[in-house]
């Protein structure tokens, strides 16, 4: 973290699964390298021994009895399908 | 007090209505005519449902007539910011990936709400998915300051702080990742309170960045806040970081607890960047609370340079990983360009997202990505750890911390168009997301153009009564809340 890495747009977009224009590509990869830029301050930090925070709430495991609960009916959990057949929801063939 | 009723309190309607000089129908009714008269010149709603209001109105009236009042909220129009969950309704998150979807069950705080006997009324504009200070990243556009129209409510919450301060709600929600309900409340001139994370229930409020995410209220007044508060606030057992807190009578604990208190004044929250006339205005709520007898420190909070970058790296990281549910297959936006399943994913996501939303994804993404992980996540995680230990320290002395909400007043819609820029907006709110901790913003004066500015009170965890308490004894002695937009 010496100096601001360069962000492989293409590498990243893919592991986000997003189809970016060429513009947006320029676009992004110009205005994140300078939020990046700023972000390399963090290294300046000395972090040494100190334990990593996930959230500020003191709860660290929550068990709940295994017990069937009321849930959506078929219908309810189809309603924003985008597509629906046969109380299934329809997506492109994925295997040929 | 206003003589509108739409400009009134929870407070001073409920006993109202409990006193049958009103009933919840001429109030709901005299709401939407105002929702219709300021809409074209605000857009703070994404949508309503007049029948659906009045039918809710109705009911309440019913309940009271029959001596059955389920409390103060009982008739009162609340409205929603979109990110909330109402079973049969839209819900957007002011994202064209979600333009179409309608919840298919309540979030807690609106079965909350609900058993309060609440009027949910309509779903306010916000920020694509919460992301954003301005209200301008909404997919629906943007919403108009009630102040100055040309200028911005603030955001991500700025649906929630127009509608309430232009008199379309009489109380309404957001939700506070960094600062999402105190930056709007403050460019707005209303009270909005982020409670300690944990106290109020996430279930049903679509997730930005989960481990900062927190709802709260949009008042005009600190009392209001306490009422709604009390109705939502406490435990659920389907968010697992929601905490088994006993929840106290906060509207009692606004007269029972008393001062004089200690007030920390952070020296880094007063820094370059701060302007003036906010500065000034802070410094004379400063001077209130030590005309009072509270003993006012100058305290440190070391870290509060890397706040933003923290922040930066934390929510993006959770909200990468949060968004990656919209795949175009379940629900949501499905591209039709897409010409096999994989295809669906990148198409859908590039089709249904906005450019803000899709800057964070990456940006969360490539810190989460193999070889960065530990640079960035883990140590913005354990800088995390560090601010937070500075709040903890300043609380060994002082009861809270009072600061300037926003280091800006309103800005012009389209003035900010450097995303750097704007992430500023939050510099002085998003330290008490990153440490978990109560905050509430109060209108303390307004420029001299007439745009409204708020102070910050930070509380230490979990003490939210003593937080109100507060913040009541400044409003009490102030008329800012009294005054409203002419337009």
């Amino acid at each position: 973290m010496s100096s601001a890495p360069a962000l492989d747009i293409d590498h990243i977009a893919k592991l986000a699964r997003l189809a970016l224009t060429a513009e947006e590509k320029a676009r992004f990869a110009q205005q994140l390298g300078d939020v990046l830029h700023h972000i390399e301050q963090l290294a300046k930090v000395d972090v040494t021994g100190v334990e990593p925070t996930a959230h500020a709430s003191p709860i660290f495991n929550v068990w709940q009895a295994d017990v069937a609960q009321p849930g959506l009916t078929v219908a309810d959990a189809l309603r924003n399908a985008p597509a629906q057949r046969d109380n299934m929801i329809l997506v492109p063939k994925v295997v040929e | 007090m206003s003589s509108k009723l739409y400009f009134r309190t929870i407070a001073d309607l409920a006993a109202a209505l409990d006193a049958k000089q009103l009933s919840s129908v001429e109030l709901t009714q005299a709401v939407i005519a105002r929702t219709h008269a300021v809409e074209p010149c605000i857009h703070a709603f994404n949508s309503f449902d007049e029948a659906d209001a009045l039918a809710q109105a109705a009911a309440s009236d019913a309940r009271r007539a029959a001596g059955q009042s389920c409390g103060p909220l009982d008739g009162i129009p609340i409205g929603l910011k979109d990110v909330i969950a109402v079973t049969g309704q839209p819900l957007t998150a002011s994202s064209k990936m979600l333009k179409d979807f309608v919840s298919p069950y309540d979030a807690t705080v609106t079965t909350k709400l609900k058993k309060a006997g609440a009027v949910l009324w309509g779903r306010l504009n916000c920020d694509e998915f919460a992301m954003g200070s301005s209200t301008e990243n909404s997919a629906f556009g943007p919403t108009g300051n009630p102040w100055d129209p040309t200028r911005v409510p603030g955001g991500s919450s700025g649906g929630s702080s127009a509608a309430l301060a232009a008199g379309e709600a009489i109380a309404t929600l957001g939700s506070d990742t960094g600062g999402s309900i105190r930056q709007p409340a403050a460019l707005c001139g209303v009270v909005g309170l982020k409670p300690t994370y944990g106290l109020v229930s996430r279930f049903g409020l679509i997730a930005f960045a989960s481990s900062l995410d927190q709802i709260g209220p949009f008042t005009r007044t600190v009392e209001d806040a306490a009422i709604v508060l009390g109705a939502i606030a406490g435990h659920d057992e389907r968010d697992s970081t929601s905490f088994q807190a006993e929840i106290p009578d906060y509207r009692a604990a606004l007269t029972s607890q008393r001062g004089p208190w200690k007030l920390g004044i952070p020296k880094e929250y007063f820094a370059t960047g701060l302007d003036p006339e906010i500065a000034a205005s802070v410094e004379k709520a400063i001077a209130f609370y030590q005309s009072q007898g509270c003993e006012i420190r100058e305290v440190s909070l070391p870290h509060t340079q890397y706040c933003l970058d923290t922040y930066y790296v934390i929510a993006t990281a959770e909200a990468s990983s949060n968004l990656g549910r919209y795949d175009g297959i379940r629900y949501g936006h499905r591209s039709t360009a897409a010409k096999d399943a994989v295809d669906i994913y990148a198409h859908s996501r590039a089709e249904g997202f906005g450019p803000e939303v899709k800057r964070r994804i990456i940006l969360g993404t490539y810190v989460l990505s193999s070889g960065y992980y530990d640079a960035y996540y883990l140590r913005a995680q354990k800088v995390r750890t560090l601010i937070r230990q500075d709040f903890l320290h300043a609380f060994r002395d002082v009861d809270a911390l009072l600061t300037p909400t926003s280091p800006m007043p309103a800005f012009k819609i389209g003035e900010k168009a450097d995303p750097l820029a704007l992430y500023l907006c939050d510099i002085y709110t998003i330290g008490v997301n990153l440490a978990g901790l109560p905050a509430i913003s109060v209108p303390c004066g307004f420029t001299k153009s007439g745009l409204p500015i708020g102070a910050q009170l930070i509380g230490q965890p979990w003490k939210e009564s003593n937080l109100l308490a507060i913040a009541h004894a400044y409003e009490r002695a102030h008329d800012w809340s009294a005054q409203f937009p002419i337009f």
